[in-house]
């Protein structure tokens, strides 16, 4: 497939993946492989982000991509700042709007936010003059995490479209499924879901996407396998019996590996719940496993991310409102 | 290996609608060959002439209560598997409400580890649908299934909470596993020993409206709806229910209904005395209700007809009607009660005995409830016309709470084999 090639993004926001063109994930993604030989060189401070501010607001718990956004941001010579609720007025009962315009009035030049509840960020991003970035908002959408496991897909088969990915686990509760259905559809790969029916959302064939209760023949001929996180904590009530049940029907072993293609790749976007998605085995297989790559492709897919945001950016240089 | 040959008898087998006056051979514990022209027996036989009497499929009961392990006073496995056997049932399936109950792959192995040991009566259980039937916690229901559980259920508390209920057919779908709901609200049941009514007001008796059966289907139906799950409602009592499931069948859902003897064969007058014995659950309807049971196993809405045997002992039952334990012992008058339909000429045998046998041995996926070549030789001889008075003292059973007690009733089991093995015989009392 030839892909109409673009040389910037139609936003100035990265709220989804949903609405990105197919061109404007490739041009994204070849800016994120060069970033990815840039950060592995000796000198890793570029200046393409030098006067730029940018502030991780992050509402929800995170230290992979918070950080991940952190260095990204500093090697591109940005100044970056983090705040998090606990130090921040949202504990003296200010609003989430109050909080980003408040520090949109400080003339950062991007957020990035990651909030519990689904559509937060965008809300915000209707509100300020900066860019926004969303670094997950609720079960909605974390477009970088999806772009991050494009790149790391893309730069060990060499394509997307085409190729078979099983995505499996906790489909229901995941931002991630979400983002990367969008995306690996976009793209031309095609997606299986495999998940107790308890943790599938209603409806989800609608992303083009079909949907397994067996591992094993959700696995057949896969060459990607990404599993989710049980994503215990926004559980209400009873969704699976047991982590021993979950494990033996869902839990990647080699034994269900082998149903997928013999140079399958596992993916897993962390943290991991060894033992209860997957197996310590599998996911330390240095042959098999992209999950040490994935964070790696991260800091370089949001180095492509904030470079792209900010190259035309004039909105937030006037005097506040 | 020893052959065994049913000579004269009248051959029924719901399955493939045959009903002829023939023979069947068993073989190594399988059915050899059957038919009406099978010559004489062959030589190394031992011939078993049946005079004319009816050979079926064993019957199938898909809801027994089985006691043991944790209420051996009332029933063992071994007294359970006498006393199936003595009413023509080969298979079984119990309900998970023992002491501990089947909500652990465990309990699964131990019931079927003991049904090795007694090698009576084929012997399956059902797993809880909820941890310890709390109605909150989702079982293992794929460890349970590949241990043996046959499909899920809190047996005869209902799964009340509308979101729960949703998860439990979700979550079984997976794993193409079947959900069996007692279908009662219980916020309107709680305390109910009666059907609500002029009998219950003139006798004092706390009760509950026949509507809450209804209710409980018509929400599950939604929710089967939602799921795509397999649904299974047990023991149907009342008319608006039949009618409710009838409608979700006609609309395509994967949705089947049991009921037990009392239902189509007593009404609400058997508890005028304050017998305890006719105190069951869901308690006795009207004789409105009795009549559309009768009506719906005609029509075949109701796909089943299952024991709902549940012995409870004097201490048990020698109370204050609201104070006793419900439920009736059933196994062994199940088919004599169930024939009373056929002699009043209500339905035809062999649809009779398709509720029986090959209806549930195909909705759980049971051995036998068919005579086919190469199939287990489970098989039951009996004698359709034999009169006789239900006695509860004569039962096998070790406990005697028969709902039919004094009942005189036409139909006696005269052999019943499992297996190619004679489990109980008739002939000689």
């Amino acid at each position: 497939m030839i892909m109409p090639s673009a040389e910037s993004l139609s936003s100035r926001h990265l709220i989804g993946i949903e609405g990105l063109s197919p061109a404007e994930i490739g041009l994204l993604l070849d800016l994120s492989d060069r970033y990815v030989d840039f950060n592995r060189s000796a000198n890793k401070k570029g200046d393409a982000l030098r006067g730029r501010t940018i502030i991780n607001v992050f509402f929800e718990n995170s230290t992979r991509t918070r950080t991940s956004f952190e260095l990204a941001g500093k090697r591109l010579g940005a100044d970056v700042i983090n705040i998090s609720p606990e130090v921040s007025s949202v504990r003296k009962g200010e609003t989430l709007l109050d909080t980003a315009l408040t520090l949109d009035a400080m003339h950062a030049d991007l957020l990035v936010v990651r909030h519990p509840e689904s559509g937060a960020v965008g809300l915000i991003s209707q509100k300020v003059r900066c860019s926004v970035v969303n670094g997950g908002d609720g079960a909605h959408e974390h477009p970088t995490q999806a772009l991050l496991d494009a790149l790391a897909i893309r730069r060990r088969k060499g394509k997307l479209s085409g190729l078979i990915v099983a995505i499996c686990g906790d489909i229901l509760h995941s931002r991630v499924a979400r983002s990367n259905m969008i995306l690996l559809r976009t793209m031309g790969a095609e997606v299986r879901l495999v998940a107790p029916r308890t943790l599938l959302p209603a409806e989800v064939e609608r992303y083009g996407v079909t949907v397994h209760s067996n591992l094993s023949e959700g696995l057949k001929d896969a060459d990607i396998v990404m599993m989710l996180r049980l994503q215990q904590e926004r559980m209400r009530g009873s969704f699976v019996p047991s982590t021993t049940e979950y494990f033996r029907f869902f839990g990647l072993d080699s034994q269900k590996l082998a149903m997928a293609k013999p140079d399958a790749l596992i993916m897993h976007p962390g943290p991991m719940n060894r033992g209860v998605e997957i197996d310590s085995d599998v996911a330390d297989d240095i042959n098999r496993s992209l999950i040490q790559e994935q964070v790696e492709m991260g800091v370089a897919v949001r180095m492509a991310c904030l470079d792209l945001l900010t190259r035309d950016l004039t909105g937030n240089e006037g005097p506040a409102e | 290996m020893k052959r065994m040959f049913f000579q004269n008898a009248r051959v029924l087998d719901p399955a493939s609608n045959l009903d002829v006056v023939g023979g069947l051979l068993v073989e190594n514990g399988k059915i050899a060959d059957l038919g009406p022209n099978l010559g004489d027996p062959p030589p190394d036989a031992e011939v078993l002439d049946c005079k004319g009497l009816c050979l079926s499929p064993g019957l199938v009961d898909i809801r027994v209560h089985l006691c043991e392990p944790g209420e051996e006073h009332k029933e063992t496995i071994d007294g359970l598997s006498a006393s199936a056997a003595k009413g023509g049932i080969t298979t079984l399936v119990g309900l998970p409400n023992t002491e501990p109950p089947i909500d652990d792959a465990a309990v699964v192995e131990f019931v079927a580890r003991r049904a090795r040991e007694v090698r009576g009566v084929k012997i399956f259980v059902y797993g809880a649908a909820t941890k310890g039937f709390d109605g909150k916690r989702l079982t293992e229901m794929g460890l349970l299934k590949e241990a043996g559980a046959r499909a899920f259920t809190d047996g005869n508390i209902a799964i009340a909470d509308a979101m729960m209920m949703r998860r439990v057919l979700s979550y079984a779908s997976g794993f193409d596993a079947l959900v069996i709901q007692h279908p009662e609200e219980p916020t309107l049941t709680a305390s109910a020993v009666a059907t609500e009514g002029e009998f219950a007001t003139r006798l004092g008796l706390s009760a509950a409206p026949a509507a809450a059966e209804v209710m409980m289907v018509e929400r599950d139906i939604r929710l089967v709806e939602m799921t795509g799950a397999r649904y299974h409602a047990a023991h149907i009592s009342t008319a608006a229910a039949v009618d409710k499931i009838a409608e979700a069948k006609s609309r395509g859902l994967n949705v089947s209904a049991d009921t037990a003897p009392a239902y189509f064969a007593l009404n609400e007058t058997e508890i005028l005395q304050y017998r305890t014995f006719s105190k069951l659950s869901p308690p006795l309807r009207s004789e409105d209700d009795r009549r559309s049971i009768v009506e719906a196993l005609k029509a075949g809405t109701i796909d089943v007809i299952a024991s709902d045997h549940w012995p409870q002992d004097q201490e048990s039952k020698r109370l204050p009607f609201a104070q006793a334990n419900p439920g009736a012992v059933g196994v062994e008058t199940l088919l004599p009660v169930c024939l009373e339909l056929v002699h009043k000429g209500e339905i035809e045998l062999l649809d009779l005995l398709g509720k029986l046998t090959v209806n549930p041995a195909k909705l759980l996926g049971l051995p036998g409830g068919s005579l086919k070549k190469g199939g287990p030789a489970d098989i039951v001889v009996f004698d359709i016309d034999r009169p006789f008075k239900v006695d509860s003292d004569k039962l096998n059973s070790k406990s005697k709470n028969s709902a039919f007690d004094g009942r005189p009733v036409q139909g006696m089991i005269m052999v019943t084999m499992v297996d190619g093995r004679i489990v109980y015989d008739g002939r000689i009392t």
